[in-house]
C-alpha cells in the first residue's frame, strides 16, 4: 500500500504534459515560417523535430523556448509548482528563472552557448552562481564532476573552452546546461559541424544523460539518424508545418507523406 | 485461457510516393487470437506479410484499419490507434521483439545491451547485469566479450547478443522474427529452449521460423498468412 500511494503522485505528474503549443505560427511579413503546430510534451520525452534548412524548425525552436513571440497561437509550460502557464504571461523574473535552471538550451555553435575566454570550470558553475549557490568550493567540486561525466579531462577545468576540441567544447555545453537540472532541454543540430567519430561519442553521451536524468528535450536535426538514436516521437516539417508526426521508428519504418519518403529514402547507407 | 493478442481485420499497405504513387497491398483481413503460454507461428512464403504482421503487432508499421487488441497491465489497448506514448509504454512493460538484426549503439558493452530492457523497468543494474550474464553464458558468447561493445562481433555472435536482450525482460509477449536463423546446431537448442521456458512462465509469442524442425517444436499452432493477402 505505501508503494501504490508513493507512486501516485510521481505518476500523476508524469502524465501531464510538460510543455503544450497550440496553433503555433509565425511570420515575418507575407513569409509564413510556421503554421498551426499543436502537440504535447511529457516528462522524460524526447521530441525530434526533422526536416531540411528552411522548413521552419529552428523558428519553431526559438517559439517554443519563448525567444521569440508567436504570431498566432500559444506555448504554455508546467511550472515546478504544477501549474501550466501561457509562456506570454510570465513576468521577466520568471522567465529568467526558466532559462537558468528549468530549461537547458544547445546550440549548434557552442560558442554560442558558452563563454570562449573563461573557464570551462566557470562556464559550468556559473549556471549555479546564477540560481544562488555561492560556496566555492562545492561549486568547482560540482563542476568537476559534471565535466567526468562528459568526459573531459578534469586536469583541463581551468582552461577555456577556445583552447578545445570542437566535440568538447559541445560535451562542455551540454554539460553547463545540465548542471541546474533541468527538466526540459531545447537542442539545435547538437551534432552539426561535428566529425562522425565525435558525432557518435557525443549522441551516446546524451543518450545517457537523457535517460538517466529523465530529461525531456526537444531536438531540431536535419540528420534522421540523431532523430532515430535519440528521440521517442518525431515531428516532420516542410514549409513551416508539421506533415507527419508519430513515433520516431513508425515515422522512419513506415513514413506516409510523400515528403518524408523522401527524406528517408535520401540516407546513404554507410 | 486468457487471450494476450486478439488482432480482428488488420489491414496495411504501402503507398510508394516515390515511385508515382503506387499502392502496394500487404496483407487485409489479419485475424487471430494469442493466448497466454502459447506460440503461434506465422506461416506462408516470402513476401506474404510475416514481417510486416510483426511490425504492426510491435507498432512498428501503422495500420490502415482493423483493430490490434493487445492486454497491457489489467487493460485491452488497441495498438491500431495506440498515441506514441502509450505504445511506448506497452513496448516497455509487455512486448518484447526479437529482431535478426542488432542495431548497435556505439560504446556500449555488450553485457549493458542486454540488461538494458531490465534496467528500464526498473531492476537493479547488478542484478539485471547478473541475469544477462547468465543467458549469454547460455548463449555461449564467452565472458571475455561481454564488457565489448557487439558491433564488432560476427554476425551470428550480434545474433545471439540480441537474442539474449530480447529473451531477458519478462514481458507477456514476445515476437520472435526468425530467431534461430543462422545459428549453429547448438545454439538453436538453446533457443528452442530459451522458447520453452517463456511457454511455461506464460508468456504469448508469435514467430516467423523458417527452419521446418525448430517450427515444430516450438508451435502450438500455425496461422497461415496467405490467407491474409491482400493482391486482388
Amino acid at each position: 500500500m505505501v508503494e501504490t500511494r508513493s507512486a501516485a503522485p510521481n505518476d500523476e505528474l508524469l502524465s501531464r504534459p510538460l510543455l503544450v503549443a497550440e496553433n503555433l505560427g509565425k511570420t515575418y511579413g507575407r513569409l509564413v515560417a510556421c503554421r498551426d503546430i499543436s502537440f504535447a510534451l511529457y516528462p522524460g520525452e524526447v521530441l525530434a523535430v526533422v526536416g531540411e534548412s528552411g522548413s521552419g524548425k529552428s523558428t519553431l525552436l526559438q517559439l517554443l523556448s519563448a525567444q521569440m513571440v508567436p504570431t498566432s497561437g500559444r506555448v504554455s509550460y508546467r511550472m515546478r509548482d504544477g501549474v501550466l502557464r501561457d509562456l506570454a504571461s510570465l513576468g521577466e523574473a520568471e522567465r529568467r528563472f526558466l532559462f537558468r535552471t528549468d530549461w537547458g538550451f544547445v546550440h549548434q555553435d557552442p560558442a554560442q552557448g558558452l563563454r570562449m575566454a573563461v573557464s570551462a570550470g566557470a562556464n559550468v558553475g556559473e549556471r549555479l552562481m546564477a540560481v544562488g549557490w555561492n560556496h566555492y568550493g562545492r561549486i568547482r567540486q560540482t563542476a568537476s564532476s559534471w565535466l567526468e561525466r562528459v568526459e573531459i579531462d578534469t586536469a583541463r577545468i581551468d582552461d577555456a573552452p577556445r583552447t578545445y576540441s570542437g566535440g568538447m567544447r559541445q560535451r562542455l555545453q551540454i554539460a553547463r546546461n545540465l548542471v541546474t537540472e533541468p527538466r526540459l532541454v531545447f537542442m539545435d543540430e547538437p551534432t552539426g559541424g561535428l566529425d562522425v567519430s565525435v558525432q557518435a561519442r557525443l549522441l551516446d553521451l546524451m543518450r545517457n544523460l537523457v535517460s538517466e536524468l529523465g530529461l525531456a528535450a526537444i531536438v531540431v536535426t536535419h540528420d534522421l539518424a540523431v532523430a532515430r538514436l535519440l528521440s521517442h516521437r518525431v515531428m516532420v516539417m516542410k514549409g513551416g508545418q508539421v506533415i507527419e508526426t508519430g513515433l520516431t521508428d513508425q515515422v522512419l519504418d513506415d513514413p506516409h507523406e510523400p515528403y518524408t519518403q523522401l527524406l528517408v529514402s535520401s540516407i546513404l547507407p554507410p | 485461457m486468457t487471450a494476450m493478442i486478439e488482432i480482428t481485420n488488420a489491414e496495411k499497405s504501402f503507398t510508394m510516393h516515390l515511385q508515382g504513387g503506387v499502392k502496394l497491398p500487404v496483407v487485409r483481413g489479419v485475424s487471430f487470437d494469442v493466448s497466454a503460454g502459447e506460440c503461434v507461428v506465422l506461416s506462408g512464403p516470402s513476401g506474404a506479410g510475416k514481417s510486416s504482421i510483426l511490425k504492426m503487432i510491435f507498432g512498428n508499421y501503422r495500420c490502415d484499419g482493423g483493430c490490434i487488441g493487445v492486454r497491457h497491465g489489467g487493460a485491452v489497448i488497441d495498438l491500431a490507434k495506440a498515441e506514441p506514448r502509450e505504445i511506448l509504454s506497452v513496448r516497455r512493460s509487455t512486448i518484447g521483439y526479437v529482431s535478426q538484426f542488432l542495431r548497435a549503439v556505439p560504446r556500449v558493452p555488450t553485457i549493458d545491451v542486454v540488461a538494458e530492457p531490465l534496467v528500464a523497468t526498473g531492476t537493479p543494474r547488478n542484478e539485471a547485469r547478473d541475469q544477462a550474464g547468465r543467458l549469454l553464458h547460455r548463449l555461449n558468447i564467452p565472458e571475455r566479450l561481454w564488457a565489448l561493445p557487439p558491433s564488432t562481433f560476427s554476425g551470428g555472435e550480434q545474433q545471439r547478443v540480441n537474442i539474449a536482450r530480447g529473451f531477458i525482460s519478462d514481458h507477456p509477449i514476445l515476437l520472435l522474427d526468425e530467431p534461430t536463423a543462422s545459428l549453429d546446431a547448438a545454439n538453436r537448442e538453446v533457443v528452442v529452449g530459451l522458447i520453452a521456458d517463456k511457454k511455461r512462465a506464460g508468456v504469448a509469442m508469435v514467430g516467423i521460423v523458417h527452419d521446418d524442425e525448430v517450427r515444430r517444436r516450438i508451435a502450438d499452432r500455425i496461422v497461415d498468412v496467405t490467407s491474409f493477402a491482400a493482391a486482388a
